[in-house]
């Protein structure tokens, strides 16, 4: 059980994320509770590719020829990529509203206003 | 009311992950046959040292193709939130 | 207003370092951890560190969003163009028609643990130099979008 700590790290990351999207009031703070969603979902991709004394998967001066599993490796690179895409557009939209309302409450926004 | 539910769904939340992380077993995955066949071939069918390079660029370069176009329509995204309306417009030169 | 005169002298004496060091990684792709898109986001941060320690409305006139946009387009242009050319050497769409035929990056790679060797990879560092570009144009432009639209009352 002590040797699951990866898994259980991404779980803690997914975990106050979530809590941090669902109890604070300020858009900003929301959105960097869904960056952190992020990072604990792309720790629990790596994490699963593991294979025990192992290294990384490159052939130049390696030191030994058992390597972890390389096609996991990739897709947290994509995954990253699009999270920094949906973070930057985020944070777009919040300038915007937050210059239209005057405030950055979530609670003070209840209609569409011209 | 709306306190009690919040921590409700929350520690609903962290007992699900709590049992499914015990279920897991790190260090040793359960299916790697793609993953050996790619190790195995994977120099002389790229041509590259670094297997995950080679995975990206040449096995799944189609995933590659997808993400550079997300990119370049977040782009087109945040230049058209912060377009200036309205400055030089109706001007023409000749009479 | 200002950054003191410290980080202005530090940030002239670091930025062609970090442009190096980006450039380093984004073509060693194939031989070292890195490639494309960790090489144009390391070379995106020299132009971060320049907006930085000048402020914005200095920095303004001497980055063009022209060349961004271009370098950007260029980027992208250049990936589909050679994973289109592959159609017209036999092989299937984004086959690895440079890998035996020797004209550049052509050198076959020995079997097992090696030393890396630069002309190697068929294909493979021409998208790492594309996706590179594309990148360092694609992280430009957000920042001088973001950065622009922050004062006054555009729109």
């Amino acid at each position: 059980m002590i040797e699951n700590i990866p898994f259980f790290c991404a779980g803690l990351l997914v975990l106050i994320g979530l809590a941090v999207i669902v109890t604070k009031r300020d858009l900003i703070k929301m959105v960097m509770g869904l960056a952190l969603v992020e990072a604990g979902v792309n720790l629990l991709l790596v994490a699963t590719g593991y294979i025990s004394g192992g290294v990384a998967p490159i052939f130049t001066n390696a030191p030994s020829t058992e390597m972890v599993m390389a096609t996991v490796q990739a897709m947290t690179l994509t995954n990253i990529v699009i999270g920094i895409a949906t973070t930057a557009l985020l944070l777009s939209f919040v300038m915007v509203i937050s210059r239209k309302y005057g405030t950055r409450d979530v609670t003070e926004m209840r209609r569409l206003k011209e | 009311m709306k306190n009690a539910l919040r921590t409700g769904v929350l520690v609903v939340c962290a007992v699900a992950f709590l049992v499914a992380g015990l279920g897991l077993s790190f260090g040793t995955p359960a299916y790697t046959d793609m993953d050996d066949y790619m190790l195995a071939h994977g120099q002389e069918e790229t041509g590259s040292n670094n297997i995950v390079t080679g995975v990206v660029f040449d096995y799944r370069g189609f995933d590659t193709l997808g993400e550079a176009t997300v990119l370049f329509t977040v782009v087109l995204g945040a230049g058209l939130v912060f377009r200036r309306l309205g400055k030089k417009e109706d001007e023409y030169e000749y009479e | 207003m200002n950054m003191s005169n410290l980080v202005r002298s530090g940030a002239n004496i670091l930025m062609p370092f970090i442009l190096v060091y980006g450039f380093y990684i984004v073509v060693h792709g194939h031989l070292t951890p890195g490639g494309g898109f960790q090489g144009g986001a390391v070379i995106a941060t020299a132009v971060v560190l320049l907006m930085v320690a000048y402020s914005y409305e200095n920095v303004r006139a001497s980055v063009s969003k022209h060349v961004l946009k271009n370098s950007e387009t260029a980027g992208l242009l250049l990936f589909i163009g050679t994973a289109l050319l592959a159609l017209t050497a036999g092989l299937a769409f984004f086959g690895n028609w440079l890998l035996d035929l020797g004209v550049i990056f052509g050198t076959p790679v020995a079997f097992g643990v090696n030393p890396g060797d630069i002309n190697t990879g068929g294909i493979i560092p021409v998208l790492n130099i594309a996706v590179g570009i594309e990148v360092l144009g694609a992280m430009g432009l957000l920042l001088l979008a973001m950065l622009g639209g922050l004062k006054g009352d555009a729109e």
